[in-house]
């Protein structure tokens, strides 16, 4: 009979041994999420038992809001519907002549058998509130997996684009704003047509990158999606510029711009449907079938094949 | 009354479904939509510690890394860095159990204050390995707010546990 120690005394392994076991297992799980990104399903069932946390801690707040704008007067609401319908007003001349524009392009893009433009579709969705992680900008919204959203859409709203979808969850998903650290769009300047991809700052600015110190870009200047990432269509305003610092010592200016979207503002945004790929030209895209097919061939097969011949 | 060792009142047993409802409650706190205040102490990394200083048995790493990864799916930062941080602070936090109950309250705040400052450091340091930047100097604003209320947080964590003050003839302590 062996003697053990009575149960009160059982404590399981050391403390030591403990940390050891659960702080390798987080610095892995820290590694493998900012390297491989591929703890996605993991997050997205752990989110099963956190969302209605979340929900229920949100309630009370959204009630409260909810109160102070009903009380907040039916006269502002009667001037802002006022406001709206002298907006819609004032540019249904240049909106009833873009149709008849866009009807006009797109006859003559046929004429000149060009790739016709894609239109922009998307689905209204609610910002709910912002993440809460103090090192990035991103936002929740409130349609996810359920209402058919996939990372990577791009997210605008009725100034110009706000960010992009980068993660799903079952009912929820997840914004990173252009003005994040690791958020870059592919734009172009609307003066000249000058190609260059702005990056968020993270701290509510933009900077448009590795743009040589002559460059022909000035304060003010309007910079629109290129459409070149495949992901954002062209020509969507993105940013203006504020600030340019040329320093003869470095090779690239520093040029420095401000979102045109009211990206920092929680309301109503649109996320817009994914961009159909563009499709490749007939010979290409049988070159590439034919790469394809002979990399997926086994090593071993073809050596044989090769033995034969 | 002074609940600390050196206090002449005998406190009752916690129950352990206590802690699981103190501790979901401050993970509601921690998710109400308090990112434009950054001065808002991490109530979980507060109840962990509390909990492991005073009942390292019941909570501690085990608890701290589950909490942590509840954070970080809640929070969508990096996943494990909450875990890590609360794991190191409940290591930390019970390690250190038996010498923080000596002291008067607010020394024990004392005390808590580097714990708190630790789970943030941890957490930028998680963060700036992939090139994150400094958020303002408003994010160790916390733990400070958080070693405040350290002291109205003891008393109500432990109102479950006083006994009644008419002493009872019979009762043997």
């Amino acid at each position: 009979m062996d003697h053990q120690p009575p149960p009160f005394f059982k404590r399981g392994p050391a403390p030591l041994a403990r940390l050891t076991f659960y702080a390798a297992l987080s610095l892995s799980l820290v590694f493998i999420d900012s390297r491989f990104q591929t703890l996605e399903l993991f997050r997205q069932g752990v989110s099963v038992f956190t969302h209605p946390l979340q929900q229920a801690a949100h309630a009370p707040v959204e009630f409260l809001l909810n109160v102070g704008s009903y009380f907040s007067g039916i006269t502002r609401f009667q001037a802002e519907n006022a406001n709206l319908k002298r907006a819609k007003l004032d540019d249904a001349e240049t909106l009833l002549r873009m149709q008849q524009l866009e009807v006009e392009n797109e006859r003559l893009r046929k004429l000149l058998e060009v790739k016709s433009r894609q239109k922009a579709h998307g689905r209204v969705t609610q910002i709910l509130y912002a993440a809460r992680d103090p090192f990035s900008r991103r936002v929740i919204a409130d349609k996810g997996q359920q209402d058919h959203i996939i990372a990577g859409q791009p997210v605008v709203d009725d100034a110009g684009v706000v960010g992009q979808v980068t993660r799903v969850f079952p009912f929820v998903s997840e914004i990173t704003l252009i003005t994040d650290k690791e958020q870059a769009v592919p734009v172009q300047v609307v003066r000249n047509g000058l190609r260059s991809v702005v990056f968020g700052l993270g701290n509510g600015q933009l900077e448009l990158r590795f743009m040589p110190a002559n460059a022909d870009v000035q304060v003010g200047d309007l910079l629109v999606t290129s459409g070149l990432d495949g992901i954002f269509l062209p020509g969507f305003p993105v940013a203006k510029v504020v600030n340019i610092e040329r320093d003869t010592s470095y090779s690239f200016a520093r040029i420095y711009c401000v979102p045109i979207a009211g990206v920092e503002n929680f309301g109503e945004v649109m996320v817009l449907d994914p961009r159909e790929s563009i499709p490749l030209p007939p010979q290409l895209a049988n070159d590439s079938a034919a790469v394809s097919a002979k990399s997926s061939t086994k090593p071993g097969v073809k050596k044989k094949r090769l033995v034969r011949e | 009354m002074q609940p600390t060792y050196s206090s002449s009142r005998i406190l009752q047993p916690v129950r352990p479904w206590f802690i699981v409802i103190t501790m979901l409650i401050a993970l509601l706190l921690n998710f109400l939509p308090a990112s434009t205040w950054p001065w808002m102490p991490d109530w979980v990394a507060l109840l962990l510690i509390f909990w492991s200083i005073r009942e390292p048995r019941h909570a501690g790493m085990g608890s701290g890394f589950i909490l942590g990864l509840a954070m970080d799916v809640a929070d969508s930062s990096l996943m494990g860095q909450h875990a890590l941080a609360y794991v190191l602070a409940a290591y930390a936090a019970t390690s250190l159990s038996r010498r923080i109950l000596w002291f008067p309250l607010a020394q024990q705040a004392l005390h808590v204050l580097p714990l708190m400052l630790a789970v943030q450091l941890v957490q930028f340091g998680v963060r700036a390995m992939p090139g994150a930047v400094l958020p303002g100097l408003g994010y160790f604003a916390g733990p400070f707010i958080g070693a405040l209320v350290w002291f109205p947080l003891t008393f109500v964590l432990l109102l479950p546990q006083y006994q009644p003050v008419d002493r009872d003839a019979n009762r043997p302590i």
